[in-house]
C-alpha cells in the first residue's frame, strides 16, 4: 500500500480514510478502477495518448498517468512499463525522454524494438492509442544533477541517447545548458532517434556541442578519437549510456586514464557479480512447497521451480515487483554481496540467492 | 476406517501409483502452458460482476424500507459476497491467479470480504488443510475441532451437542472460519502458546470489527431513516453467504465416499500418493455452471485438491481427464448431487454425535484385505502434534 501513501494532500487523505469504511477490505480505488483505469493510486497505471514514430524501429510512447504519479522524476531516470501478455503482465524498463514537470500531465518513453524482443516489438509497433499500461515509479542513479555540472560529456550509442533526451531537454527549458559535448553514434541516419530534435537543439544553444557517428559508413567511434573530437574530455563529467561493449570500453578508457570519477554508466542488463550463496531449502509459507536450489539459483527462480507464481518485473533487480518478505533464513545479494537475514525483511527475489535454508511468505 | 496406506487400499503397485502420479503432472503441465488472456478475462470479469453487485446492492438499500429494494438488495449484497468469498477470495488466494502476475489479483496480497484474515486462513487452509488432508490429527478441518466427523475421533458427552453447534456453525459460518486458525484443539489441551493466540486475536478482531462495522454501522447510518432496515438486509445478505458456504465446505470432505487417513500415511509419503490421498479424502457434487461459479467451482473438489493452484474456471475440463484416470486404476471417484452430498454430511454430523456402538458406519464397506487395525488407540503423548508452524500473521509488525 506504498503507493497510496505518497497521495500526499491532507484532505485526499481524510476521504480515503472515510471511504476505507465503505469498501473494506477492499478500498475505494479497487471500484473506481473499473470506471476508469486510472482512477486508481493502488497500482500505478497510464494511458496511452499517442504513438509517435521516430524512427522505423522507435516509438515514442506518450502516457498520461494515473492517480499516484508524482512528476517530479530526475532528467535520465527510468519507469518500468507493464503490458499484458497473453494474460500475464510483462515489465520492462525504459528511460524517460520527457521533462520533469507536472504541466501537461504527461511522460513520454521511446521504444526501440528490439529482434526477438517480444515486448519491445509490441510496445513500439503494436500499441493503440487509448491502451492502458501498468507504471512503475522513477527510478536510477543515472541523473543530470541540478544545477547541472559547468562541463558535461555525453557518449551516447543507439537506443541509449533516451535519458539523454530528457538530460538535453531539462537544461533547456529550464535555462541551464552549460559547456555540453554530445558524441552520438548510430547505424545510420535513419536509424538515429532524436537526430533531428538533437540538430535542433544544438541550433539554439551555442554551448552545445553534437558529434553525430553513423557507424555503418564511417566506422565505429573509438574512444582514443575524443583527444581530437573532444580534448578536455578528462575534465568534464561524463554520462555514457549504450550498448555493454561500449559502455565496457567506456569504463576501461576512464581507467587507464585515471579518471573513473567522472564516468557515469548506465547499463540495462543484469550484472552477475561473482557473489553466490551457500544455496540450501527455499521453502514457501502459503502454500508448504519447496525448492533445493544451488547457491547461485535465485530466489525467484527456486519459486519458479517449486511451481510458484512468484511476482516479477524486471528480472534484474531494479523494479522491485518481486520483492517478497523473508521470513526466516538467509540470502545474498548476487550484484554487491549484501546480506539479507533479519526475519521479515523485505528481499528483492530476482537478485537474491539462499544461503542455507530459507522461507518466504508467498 | 481410516486408511494408513493408500497404495494396498487401492491394491496399487509401487509402479501403478508413480504412472498415477506421472498423469495428475502432465494435467498440471498441459493447464499450466495454457494459461492464456481468457483466463485472466474470466476472473477479471467475476471481479467486475462482483464488485458491480456489491455496489448496487448497497445503494438499493438506502431505499431498504420498500420490500423489493429490501429483497433486492440483500440478494445483490449476498451474491456479492458468495461469489467474493468462493470463486475470487478463496481461489486468489490460492496462488490460482499469481501467474497474471498482477499485484491487485494475487495470492500475497488478497483480503478477502470476511472475518477471517487472509494470512491466517492461507495458513489453516492453504498450508495445514490442503497439505495434511483428512489426516487424523493433523488436518483440523475434519470437524473443525468442534464437530466429530470420523469414527476414528474420540467419543466424547461434548459431541451429543453436535447438531446444535451444527446449525450454529451454519448461521455463523463466517466467525466460525474467523476463528479457525486459533486451532481451538491446541487451546483445549493447552498447547497453544498465549503470545501467539493474543496477537492472532487482536488481528481477527481489527479485521472482524471493520466487517461488523461495515455492515451494522456504517450503511445503515448512510441509510438515514431506513437504518434498521439496512442492518436486517445486511444481516440477511450475511446469513446468504454463511449457510451457501457451509453447505458447499460441508460437502467437500464430509459425504460418505470421502476417506480419513492415520497419521502412517504421511510416513514416506510420496507426491503421487499424495494426489491419491487427495482424491480419496475429497468428493465431488454434480451441477450447471452457475452453481459451479456460485460454489468456486469446489464441486470439482477433487481436482481443486489435486491442483489447488490452478485456475478454477479450467477445473471442469480437468475433471474428465482426472475421472478417467481414476476409472481406469479402479480409484473411487466419488460424485453425487448437491443435496444427496450434504444430506450424507448432515448424518454422519447426527450419528458421530453418539458413541460408535449406538450407529452403525455409512459408505464403502472396507475392503477385506485392509492391513489389521491397532487395538489401542494412541494417548495423545505418543501421537505427533498438530501441525503448528506459524502464518505470517506472526511476523513483528503485527505485533
Amino acid at each position: 500500500m506504498s503507493i497510496l501513501d505518497r497521495v500526499d494532500r491532507p484532505n485526499w487523505q481524510r476521504i480515503r480514510t472515510v471511504a476505507d469504511k465503505l469498501t473494506t477490505p477492499l478500498h475505494p480505488d479497487d471500484y473506481l478502477k473499473l470506471v476508469n483505469p486510472l482512477w486508481s493510486a493502488r497500482e500505478l497505471r497510464g494511458r496511452l495518448e499517442d504513438v509517435v514514430q521516430e524512427t522505423d524501429d522507435a516509438s515514442t510512447l506518450v502516457i498520461r498517468p494515473g492517480w499516484g504519479w508524482s512528476f517530479d522524476h530526475e532528467a535520465g531516470q527510468y519507469i518500468g512499463i507493464g503490458v499484458e501478455v497473453d494474460g500475464r503482465i510483462q515489465w520492462r524498463s525504459y528511460s524517460l525522454t520527457s521533462t520533469p514537470r507536472r504541466r501537461g500531465r504527461r511522460i513520454t518513453v521511446t521504444v526501440r524494438a528490439m529482434p526477438e524482443g517480444l515486448l519491445s516489438g509490441h510496445l513500439a509497433q503494436g500499441m493503440k492509442p487509448g491502451a492502458i499500461v501498468r507504471l512503475a515509479a522513477p527510478a536510477g542513479e543515472f541523473v543530470l544533477p541540478s544545477p547541472p555540472p559547468p562541463k558535461i560529456l555525453f557518449l551516447v550509442g543507439g537506443s541509449g541517447v533516451t535519458p539523454m533526451m530528457s538530460m538535453l531537454k531539462t537544461m533547456d527549458r529550464r535555462g541551464t545548458m552549460t559547456d555540453v559535448q554530445v558524441v552520438y553514434s548510430s547505424p545510420t541516419r535513419e536509424r538515429m532517434i532524436f537526430r533531428e530534435a538533437i540538430t535542433a537543439l544544438a541550433e539554439k544553444h551555442d554551448s552545445l556541442r553534437v558529434q553525430l557517428r553513423f557507424t555503418d559508413d564511417e566506422g565505429m567511434f573509438s574512444l582514443d578519437e575524443l583527444d581530437t573530437v573532444c580534448p578536455d574530455w578528462r575534465e568534464r563529467e561524463t554520462w555514457a549510456c549504450g550498448p555493454g561493449p561500449m559502455l565496457d570500453a567506456a569504463e576501461e578508457h576512464f581507467g587507464n586514464h585515471d579518471v573513473t570519477d567522472h564516468l557515469h554508466l548506465e547499463r540495462f542488463t543484469l550484472e552477475l557479480g561473482d557473489n553466490t550463496g551457500e544455496g540450501g531449502t527455499v521453502s514457501f509459507q502459503n502454500s508448504g512447497k519447496s525448492a533445493e536450489v544451488d547457491g547461485s539459483t535465485t530466489i525467484l527462480e527456486a519459486g519458479e521451480e517449486a511451481g510458484i507464481g512468484m511476482p516479477y518485473g524486471c528480472r534484474m533487480g531494479i523494479c522491485h515487483t518481486c520483492t517478497l518478505t523473508l521470513v526466516s533464513g538467509s540470502v545474498t545479494d548476487v550484484r554487491n554481496g549484501d546480506q539479507f537475514n533479519q526475519p521479515n525483511e523485505q528481499i528483492q527475489t530476482c537478485v537474491t540467492v539462499a544461503n542455507g535454508d530459507c522461507t518466504l511468505n508467498i | 476406517m481410516a486408511i494408513s496406506d493408500v497404495k494396498e487400499y487401492l491394491h496399487l503397485s509401487p509402479e501403478d501409483v508413480e504412472a498415477i502420479g506421472a498423469e495428475f503432472d502432465a494435467i498440471r503441465k498441459r493447464i499450466e502452458e495454457s494459461r492464456n488472456a481468457d483466463d485472466a478475462a474470466y476472473i477479471k470479469r467475476m471481479i467486475k460482476i462482483q464488485r458491480g453487485l456489491a455496489f448496487a446492492g448497497r445503494v438499493t438499500l438506502f431505499a431498504s424500507h420498500k420490500k423489493p429494494a429490501w429483497a433486492a438488495g440483500a440478494a445483490m449484497l449476498g451474491i456479492a459476497k458468495i461469489l467474493e468469498n468462493m470463486e475470487i477470495g478463496h481461489n486468489v488466494m490460492h496462488g490460482q491467479w499469481d501467474w497474471m502476475n498482477d499485484p491487485e489479483i494475487h495470492s500475497s496480497n488478497w483480503e478477502w470480504d470476511t472475518a477471517q484474515p487472509a494470512e491466517q486462513w492461507k495458513h489453516s487452509h492453504n498450508y495445514v488443510h490442503h497439505q495434511f488432508t483428512n489426516v487424523l490429527g493433523h488436518d483440523n478441518d475434519i470437524g473443525y475441532g468442534i464437530l466429530r466427523m470420523a469414527r476414528e475421533q474420540r467419543w466424547n458427552v461434548f459431541n451429543l451437542g453436535q447438531p446444535v453447534y451444527n446449525a450454529l456453525l451454519a448461521a455463523m459460518f463466517q466467525w466460525g472460519v474467523a476463528l479457525h486458525d486459533l486451532d481451538v484443539e491446541r487451546i483445549r489441551k493447552g498447547q497453544k502458546d498465549p503470545k501467539e493466540m493474543k496477537r492472532q486475536l487482536k488481528q481477527i478482531w481489527r479485521k472482524g470489527r471493520n466487517q461488523f462495522v461495515k455492515d451494522y454501522v456504517v450503511y445503515p447510518a448512510l441509510s438515514g431513516p431506513n437504518w434498521k432496515t439496512t442492518i436486517t438486509a445486511n444481516l440477511a445478505a450475511n446469513s446468504m453467504r454463511n449457510f451457501w458456504s457451509y453447505v458447499i465446505i460441508f460437502c467437500g470432505h464430509f459425504p460418505d465416499g470421502a476417506m480419513h487417513f492415520t497419521e502412517e500415511e504421511l510416513e514416506d509419503e510420496t507426491r503421487a500418493e499424495w494426489y491419491l490421498r487427495q482424491v480419496l479424502g475429497a468428493a465431488n457434487f454434480e451441477g450447471g455452471e452457475l452453481l459451479h461459479i456460485m460454489s468456486g467451482n469446489l464441486g470439482y473438489q477433487i481436482e481443486h485438491h489435486l491442483f489447488p493452484d490452478l485456475p478454477s474456471n479450467r477445473y471442469g475440463e480437468m475433471s474428465v481427464e482426472v475421472k478417467e484416470i481414476c476409472e481406469r486404476y479402479g480409484i473411487p471417484y466419488t460424485i453425487g448431487p448437491l443435496h444427496k452430498q450434504y444430506g450424507q454430511a448432515l448424518r454422519t454430523i447426527m450419528k458421530l454425535s453418539l458413541p460408535n456402538g449406538m450407529t452403525a458406519p455409512d459408505g464403502t464397506p472396507p475392503p477385506d484385505e485392509l492391513p489389521k487395525q491397532r487395538n489401542k488407540r494412541k494417548t495423545d503423548a505418543e501421537r505427533p502434534g498438530r501441525r503448528s508452524e506459524l502464518g505470517a500473521w506472526s511476523r513483528s509488525r503485527t505485533a
